[in-house]
């Protein structure tokens, strides 16, 4: 049973090529059971899968299935192989799973597109090679799914491409992780120049055994490593994609952009962490960049007014917590809140989807409003991801990843903890600052009811939010370490709680957030904030930090100055010199081409006569 | 008593040549098909000269090669001016210019 | 030595032919042309090939050719038109570059080593046996020749379909 793990990223795959070659032929129906089902299908082997490895976990706790031989050279090999270990397999779950129930939102979502089978598609692709990512055993094979999802993602921005901001959002999405893709495949030869492999397990028996810790290649490689995670996961200072990245289609926001694909840099950094404790600087800097990336994605939400532009700093902030916890070491933490984050991020990006399907794509919160009673479902499943983004006590699975992972952070650096809990506070404001404005007060006209499609995913996530916490519970809600021990094996044991007084602390910033995010409510607040043209500082906030501007100014402008400059050097002129004769020659023998014949056979006779003259006369 | 090589010789080459004028010089199209054939004809002159010099049947036999190429060649020609005729109502060679440089 | 007189013919009706007005009096200037050629044929001991010469030239080939033209239905205008398209300046540069293409080739035949001998005769059945046995294969591709020459031909004929 374990050797059919190839079967799960090769379902989407095949779903991908089949809507692909027979995309506009078939019906939209079809096209969306195919791109449903096959991730459907990956998601039930995954979970097969799981149960059996709970049931029976493999000597070793891990299981590995080669299929074949990339690259064999003389100092170097690659073999393409599946790993399943304790990461994976919580890794493929979550993947499969939200991609299917996104899946499913989607055919109901996208119903009356252009490009429906197209859709599924690169939804079905995306899946293929984010599964391909996670279960890589080797990292030159992780790196094909990571370009992958890249790619993927591109696609996707760029779904609606008939107007230039989605197609530039695209580019700009693309072009940001692709310059921290370069790091990383520089890092990647690093490690396959040193050991002449790049199988996972191999490079990081090989680092330990090779690097003492603290030295200088460790810190070299895991640096870039890092820069390729940063980009990938939207952390500061590569994180202004994201935002922009909202410009496809609100499932996809939930899918790659929110639970999946942003995390892979978390995912990257666990697998290797091996290598990453060898390199205490780089932790450092992991932890410090979170801990920005927090701050900044909080300030910056708390002045959205494109509710998707909210959720997507939300994100930000929630996997710099992610981050947070890898700086300090918490492997165990990270993957929990990556997990937990997961669920109710898919959850509040389609609650926010089926909003604005009901208000003809409208996603300015300020347009909204009232929407309790009109839209009950997307309310209440709003309300539950809300709460777990807000990490409400007890409520929902958000709570218990972030105390879980706060404790950690809190018994390594009391300092980075004062800055989650600011950012929880933070959050806790600007994402019920959402719920009122969209869900309270004077209510706006909405249409039509919810299929099925719709109404399933959005229970389903909702439930499992409410639940999935239980899995890791704080001692004194029972000190469940459900999660913690899957994970043991691979990760090493779960961190010992934090004392009362931090527990408490942590619990009491998200409710004092929503507090003062409903006071203002009842003030009115937001929706002066909303009607108000934005000041200077405002504007600051929501363009990100500037960052945008700083960009522009440092890499873009000297970049298209260089261009501009190189265009017309000297060499180049040399150049255009044998261009300028072959069009000037061209434009005196294109006169000759005048269709008339006895000109032709002048020509041709010219040419024979000097031929002969040459042979005669020579 | 036969001649020798260079006479016949001297004759095709004379009749090529006025062939080739011809051929550059005329405008209709029925004078530019005659002169093809009178070039063809005076090739066919040189490969009987040849085959009497050396006394073999091959200049002959490369002779009635060059016949036949110019009844094949005559009977497309022949049909081509009458559409050309047909389609542009002149005979005029420098008319059918559709193969020119159109822009 | 009826060679010269025959061949003198040749070059004076052939020049006729090639700067007449009249289409219908060139073909038959070339008529004569080629029936003094199959003369000198004669004369270079070649009576096979002089005897297809008067029966497939001047008699099929040119008098399919005067079969066109008289469909052309030539008139009075079209032998003005032929009047000026045949001026002076026209012949100027095709007789130049003939002129020295003729130089140059008389220069190499009377610079080439091959010795002037008299030629011998080839009698028709040397090339009849020749042509039916070894060189069978070149009569096949003559016929294919003639046959594309006749279907193209009839797929020309035909009117355009619309």
């Amino acid at each position: 049973m374990m050797r059919d793990i190839w079967l799960v990223p090769a379902l989407p795959l095949a779903g991908a090529v089949l809507l692909g070659l027979l995309g506009g032929k078939i019906p939209a129906r079809l096209a969306a059971v195919i791109g449903a089902s096959s991730v459907g299908l990956a998601a039930a082997l995954a979970i097969r899968i799981a149960l059996l490895w709970f049931a029976a976990p493999p000597p070793g706790d891990a299981f590995l299935l080669p299929l074949w031989t990339w690259i064999t050279l003389p100092k170097f090999s690659a073999v393409v192989g599946l790993l399943i270990d304790p990461v994976s397999l919580v890794l493929i779950l979550v993947i499969s799973v939200i991609g299917f129930f996104i899946h499913l939102f989607s055919a109901e979502y996208m119903e009356g597109e252009n490009g429906y089978a197209r859709y599924f598609a690169y939804l079905n692709l995306f899946v293929a090679s984010m599964l391909l990512l996670v279960l890589a055993n080797d990292l030159l094979v992780m790196f094909v799914g990571w370009e992958g999802v890249g790619v993927c993602s591109y696609l996707l921005v760029g779904f609606w491409f008939e107007e230039e901001n989605n197609g530039e959002a695209a580019q700009k999405s693309f072009i940001v992780t692709r310059v921290a893709d370069i790091a990383m495949l520089i890092g990647i030869l690093i490690l396959a120049l040193r050991f002449g492999t790049l199988d996972i397990s191999t490079v990081l028996h090989g680092a330990v055994s090779a690097w003492p810790p603290g030295s200088f290649w460790p810190a070299v490689v895991a640096g870039l490593l890092l820069v390729g995670g940063l980009g990938k996961s939207a952390q500061v200072p590569l994180q202004t994609w994201l935002p922009d990245a909202m410009a496809g289609p609100t499932p996809v926001s939930a899918l790659i952009h929110a639970a999946t694909m942003v995390t892979a840099g978390v995912y990257l950094v666990v697998r290797l962490h091996v290598l990453f404790l060898l390199a205490p600087a780089v932790l450092h800097g992991i932890a410090l960049g979170a801990a920005l990336t927090v701050l900044l994605a909080a300030c910056a939400g708390l002045v959205q007014s494109d509710i998707k532009r909210v959720l997507a700093y939300s994100t930000m902030g929630q996997i710099g917590y992610m981050f947070l916890g890898l700086g300090v070491g918490a492997w165990g933490a990270a993957m929990f809140h990556l997990a937990s984050h997961a669920i109710f991020k898919a959850l509040l990006f389609l609650s926010s989807g089926a909003v604005s399907m009901r208000l003809h794509h409208e996603q300015n919160i300020f347009a909204m409003g009232g929407l309790r009673t009109k839209l009950p479902l997307a309310f209440a499943a709003f309300l539950v991801g809300a709460l777990c983004l807000a990490a409400v006590p007890v409520v929902g699975c958000g709570f218990f990843s972030k105390e879980f992972l706060l404790g950690a952070v809190w018994a390594q650096n009391p300092l980075l903890w004062g800055v989650g809990i600011l950012g929880a506070f933070l959050t806790g404001v600007y994402i019920f600052r959402a719920v009122f404005t969209v869900f309270f007060g004077a209510s706006v006209d909405v249409s039509g009811a919810y299929g099925v499609r719709v109404i399933l995913p959005l229970t389903v996530l909702a439930l499992a939010a409410l639940g999935f916490g239980w899995l890791q519970t704080p001692d004194f809600l029972g000190g469940a370490n459900i999660f913690s021990n899957v994970l043991a094996p691979a990760l090493g044991g779960a961190a010992t709680d934090a004392s009362w007084p931090v527990a408490l602390i942590g619990m009491a910033a998200p409710l004092a957030g929503i507090g003062l995010a409903y006071a203002l409510h009842q003030n009115g607040f937001w929706r002066r904030q909303g009607a108000a043209s934005p000041g200077l500082f405002v504007r600051f906030l929501q363009g990100g930090m500037g960052f945008d501007a700083l960009y522009r100014a440092i890499f873009v402008k000297p970049f298209l100055w260089t261009v501009r400059v190189l265009k017309d050097d000297p060499v180049d002129q040399v150049f255009q010199l044998l261009q300028r004769a072959a069009v000037g020659l061209h434009k005196r023998l294109r006169e000759e081409q005048n269709g008339k014949l006895r000109r032709y056979a002048g020509w041709m006779m010219a040419g024979s006569l000097a031929t002969i003259l040459a042979v005669v006369f020579s | 008593m036969i001649v020798s090589w260079q006479a016949p010789a001297s004759l095709a080459l004379i009749l090529f040549l006025l062939g080739l004028a011809a051929l550059l010089a005329r405008r209709n199209l029925v004078f530019v098909l005659m002169s093809v054939e009178i070039m063809l004809n005076a090739a066919g002159l040189l490969f009987i000269a040849a085959g009497m010099r050396w006394g073999t049947p091959d200049g002959q036999i490369m002779f009635i090669a060059v016949l036949n190429l110019a009844g094949a060649e005559l009977a497309v020609g022949l049909i081509l001016l009458l559409r050309l005729r047909g389609r542009l109502t002149t005979l005029d060679g420098d008319a059918a210019v559709l193969l020119r440089d159109s822009s | 030595m009826i060679f010269w007189p025959a061949a003198l013919l040749a070059v004076v009706t052939t020049a006729i032919a090639v700067t007449g007005k009249n289409p219908v009096h060139a073909l038959l200037w070339f008529v004569i042309s080629l029936l003094a050629m199959a003369v000198v044929f004669f004369e270079l001991g070649a009576a096979f090939a002089a005897a297809l010469e008067v029966i497939v030239y001047a008699g099929a080939i040119v008098v399919l050719f005067l079969f066109v033209v008289m469909m052309l239905s030539l008139d009075k205008a079209a032998a003005l038109r032929e009047e000026s398209w045949t001026k002076g300046p026209v012949w100027l540069l095709p007789v130049g570059f003939t002129g020295m293409l003729g130089v140059a080739l008389a220069w190499q035949m009377l610079n080439t080593a091959l010795p002037a001998r008299p030629g011998r005769a080839v009698l028709p059945a040397a090339v009849g046996l020749k042509l039916f046995s070894t060189d069978f294969l070149a009569v096949e591709m003559a016929s294919l020749l003639l046959l594309a020459g006749l279907v193209a031909a009839f797929h020309l004929a035909r009117e355009a379909q619309k």
